[in-house]
């Protein structure tokens, strides 16, 4: 079993999974519930003012699903935090004192003035909470107050509240960021200026997550009408990655440490956004899709894939896949790859062909001396990986490297040179002398 | 327990073990399941199961259409193709056909339940919209005889209906829906499916039904070429194959096809009689069909003796597995000898076991006899020509059944066959309904050209 304890902004946890700040962590009963399963800490929910807020109290979420139903992408219209302000308080610190060894870090969220944040700061930090988070992020209902989401899109806000906040606590401050922008680095840049500690992203994603196509409303529906929602779950996890690797190795922000959420459901996808920068990482539509027990899973299969990789600390994983992101310009033009289907594992269901006649290159066959034959035709293929994509068949369809030889397709030698489009011969701005990938 | 009647007994069962025994074999998939199921395609490009697929339903796409919640536009894929399609969903050797075609089959074994998502789609247009979803071309003015209203006969006499043409069925029975109706084993066709489906087909319009007109009886073949302008043969097999021993008309021995026509027919179940032990010979659909359901209806000892090895045999894998696991014993490399008689009836049948010898069976000499209440012949049916010799001109057979090109055209001009009447492939109801669309095609095409 390898070490898997997690120090993330000076917040010590047993293991790098906390909860998110999010339904699953509004209450003393889920969190020590989540405690009790393993998990290494939680983002209470989003605190705010008194007198609370109040939710609908018809459908939150709707769904997106795979055909045997399993969620994919899970939208919801939750306000923060409903229940009054001092209860939240007596809890997280009942909590704190209860579970010390677990990261409990408090979701914060008022109105942008600053004597609200200076307020709310002395009362959470009299409870001995590790941290706070600023909500930055929701894109519903409180955006339309003037908070959540309508703050993370103006980074000047952003390093205003941080500033303030950095002011008024000793506590770390992490800033959530919502991905309802243009460009991910201007709001953690802007966090980095106010001083933040660290950001954590994505928060959800705005969104209609559907419509019922018979009533004409959008789901979920209350009363007849829908509101926009924030998109999560599984779906968005390729979204909440590249905005990961876009911080990370921005050359503002890449000292900046970053809790990483967005659809984390098992711990391969914790590894990824830990390779791509993460700190630590954050789950919530997983636990609410399954409950808290799978934390279990993601801590032994964590454990297991450090001990197959010789790493002792969590630590080592971080940032290890920054460095192998890069912009399209650097990637290597002269890297030729081909498709190649092993006829052992094919299973002839042809849609590597169809994929690639109908929508690509035509490189593939569908039938050789008369029988149902599937192969690729180097001197078409350009190595796209639709065909790898499509296949049904796990690691039937390979994409190969040419070392060697002349490309079939287009009549050039294979060259172990690197060469990019910023000195390629059609490239109008192309300059002069070869530029190399730039230094780290 | 009344099943311990030695001798032929009716009445062997509980009422609630007739109804547990004759219930649905293969209970339908609910929506879940269908839609869990239909996930499981992969949409294959020219996709095997089609090619697999008699009547070439466009399967791929009717079960894309399930996926996404269209089963009324799955079902109308699949009718377009084969109009008996619920009953198919039923009764097709799928494990034989599509399925056994399936990429996943290969990929894992398990291929995708074609048959099952095929019924759902069928039933929800069947039980939900009711009405079929073809309608008939304005009318030609021509006029079809068809003979026989089993699988072969309704789907010509349907496509023909579509086409504007007006469709007379002659059929010898009571009901029309050949072996649907009085063949297919009760447990796979339950609810009286096979009449619903032949009103929903009829139900196009156009197409009148003669009952108990059976050619050569009270029609000829030469008077409906008179009369129509086109003539369709799906009659099926009249005759029963002999075991060819002494004493066969004896009492205690029995057609197998008669016994299931009568199960099909029986109201009450338990007025159907059956041996304590019953030997059926045979290795095809119709002896485990019958072995089975002698089973299920409370024999005590039903032993299968089939002539040749297991590979060989007729009846699907799957069918085999039914039988043995419904406690029908199953003897491979046996034929009759004699039959043993006591009284004037048959008390039980003599084997003679077998091997082949380069593809020819031979005796070994070695003999051994059953005792039996009943004896159930189901070793083939066979075309009785003497029905089609009303005309002056002889249709020519080919094996024993009637000859036809690739669109079902006899030598006989203007008429056309299909089923198991003719000699196209195997006898299935599948490749009925195929002959009867791909003939009624032809017919059309035929009558068109006259009219131009």
């Amino acid at each position: 079993m390898a070490n898997l304890a997690s120090n993330f902004v000076g917040i010590k946890s047993p293991n790098p999974f906390w909860l998110a700040s999010a339904p699953p962590t509004d209450k003393a009963y889920n969190v020590v519930r989540a405690f009790k399963d393993g998990w290494g800490g939680v983002v209470w929910k989003t605190l705010g003012t008194d007198p609370p807020v109040v939710n609908v109290s018809g459908p939150r979420y709707g769904a997106i699903h795979s055909n045997d139903r399993r969620l994919i992408g899970l939208n919801n219209i939750e306000l923060i935090t409903d229940r009054p302000l001092e209860i939240n308080l007596r809890e997280i610190k009942e909590v704190k004192r209860d579970w010390p060894d677990r990261a409990l870090v408090v979701s914060l969220m008022v109105p942008c003035e600053e004597h609200y944040w200076k307020d709310i700061l002395a009362k959470v930090e009299e409870t001995e909470a590790d941290g706070v988070e600023l909500n930055f992020g929701c894109p519903h209902g409180m955006s339309e107050r003037g908070m959540g989401a309508a703050v993370g899109q103006v980074p000047e806000y952003i390093e205003m509240v941080t500033r303030w906040c950095k002011q008024h606590t000793r506590m770390p401050v992490i800033v959530k960021l919502t991905p309802n922008i243009s460009d991910i680095r201007n709001p953690a840049r802007a966090a980095h200026s106010g001083g933040a500690d660290a950001v954590s992203l994505i928060n959800t994603i705005n969104s209609i997550i559907g419509v019922d196509i018979d009533n004409f409303a959008p789901i979920p529906t209350v009363d007849g009408k829908g509101s926009h929602g924030g998109y999560c779950g599984p779906a968005v996890k390729p979204i909440a990655l590249n905005m990961t690797a876009e911080i990370a190795r921005d050359p503002q922000t890449r000292d900046l440490p970053i809790s990483g959420i967005g659809g984390i459901t098992t711990w391969r996808d914790a590894v990824e956004f830990m390779a791509l920068g993460a700190g630590n990482v954050q789950v919530c539509t997983a636990a609410m899709t399954y409950g808290f027990r799978i934390v279990q899973d993601m801590i032994t299969g964590l454990s297991e894939y450090m001990d197959k990789h010789g790493f002792t600390s969590v630590d080592e994983i971080v940032g290890r896949a920054v460095g192998n992101v890069t912009d399209w310009k650097y990637l290597n033009l002269n890297y030729v790859a081909k498709a190649v289907i092993d006829q052992d594992s094919c299973i002839k269901c042809g849609r590597c062909h169809i994929a690639c006649e109908d929508t690509s290159h035509q490189a593939i066959t569908s039938m050789l001396d008369g029988k149902r034959h599937f192969e690729v035709i180097d001197a078409e293929c350009v190595g796209c990986n639709l065909c790898v994509s499509v296949c049904p068949v796990e690691n039937c369809i390979t994409m190969e490297q040419m070392t060697e030889g002349v490309d079939p397709r287009t009549g050039m030698p294979i060259s172990n040179e690197y060469a990019n489009w910023t000195t390629h011969k059609n490239n109008p701005m192309a300059q002069a002398a070869a530029v190399v990938e730039p230094a780290e | 327990m009344p099943s311990h009647l030695p001798g032929i007994a009716s009445g062997r069962l509980s009422p609630d073990e007739y109804a547990a025994n004759f219930l649905d074999i293969h209970p339908p998939l609910d929506h879940h399941q269908a839609v869990v199921e239909a996930d499981r395609c992969y949409f294959c490009y020219d996709a095997p199961c089609v090619k697999a697929c008699p009547t070439s339903i466009d399967i791929p796409l009717f079960i894309r259409q399930i996926m996404t919640d269209n089963p009324i536009g799955s079902a109308e894929t699949i009718l377009s193709q084969n109009i008996l399609g619920g009953m198919c969903a039923r009764v097709c050797p799928t494990e034989t056909l599509c399925e056994e075609a399936c990429v996943r089959e290969e990929a894992e074994g398990k291929p995708v339940k074609i048959g099952l998502l095929q019924r759902y789609a069928t039933d929800v247009l069947m039980d939900e919209r009711g009405e079929q979803p073809f309608e008939r071309a304005d009318s030609t003015g021509k006029r079809v005889a068809v003979v026989g209203a089993g699988p072969a006969g309704l789907a010509a006499a349907h496509r023909l209906a579509m086409h504007g043409h007006d469709v007379v069925i002659y059929d010898a029975r009571e009901k029309a829906g050949g072996l649907n109706e009085y063949g297919i084993a009760a447990y796979k066709a339950p609810d009286d499916f096979a009449q619903k489906e032949v009103d929903f087909v009829l139900s196009i319009g156009g197409i009148t039904v003669e009952h108990g007109k059976a050619i050569g009886r009270d029609v000829s073949l030469s008077d409906l070429r008179n009369s129509y302008d086109a003539v369709f043969l799906g009659m099926g097999l009249a005759g029963v194959n002999a075991l060819g021993l002494e004493n066969e008309d004896l009492d205690g021995i029995a057609d197998a096809v008669d016994y299931i026509a009568d199960l099909r027919q029986a109201t009450d179940l338990s007025t159907l009689p059956v041996g304590a032990r019953v030997v059926v010979v045979g290795g095809g659909m119709t002896a485990i069909d019958v072995a089975v359901q002698s089973k299920r209806l409370g024999a005590k000892d039903v032993t299968l003796v089939y002539r040749r090895g297991q590979e060989k045999m007729g009846a699907s894998g799957y069918e085999q597995d039914l039988a043995q696991t419904d406690g029908v014993v199953i003897r491979h490399n046996a034929k009759p000898k004699s039959l043993v008689t006591e009284a004037g009836r048959v008390t039980g049948i003599e084997f003679e076991e077998t091997l082949e010898d380069g593809g020819r069976l031979v005796g070994t000499g070695v003999t051994f006899t059953l005792p039996a209440d009943t004896v159930f012949k189901a070793i083939g049916q066979t075309l009785v020509p003497a029905a089609l010799n009303g005309s002056a001109e002889t249709i020519a057979l080919d094996g024993g059944k009637i000859r036809v090109d690739d669109e079902r055209r006899t030598t006989l001009p203007g008429v056309w066959a299909g089923g198991d009447c003719a000699a196209t492939g195997e006898d299935l109801t599948v490749a009925a309904v195929a002959d009867g669309r791909i003939a009624a095609e032809s017919i059309h095409r035929a009558l068109s050209s006259v009219a131009a």
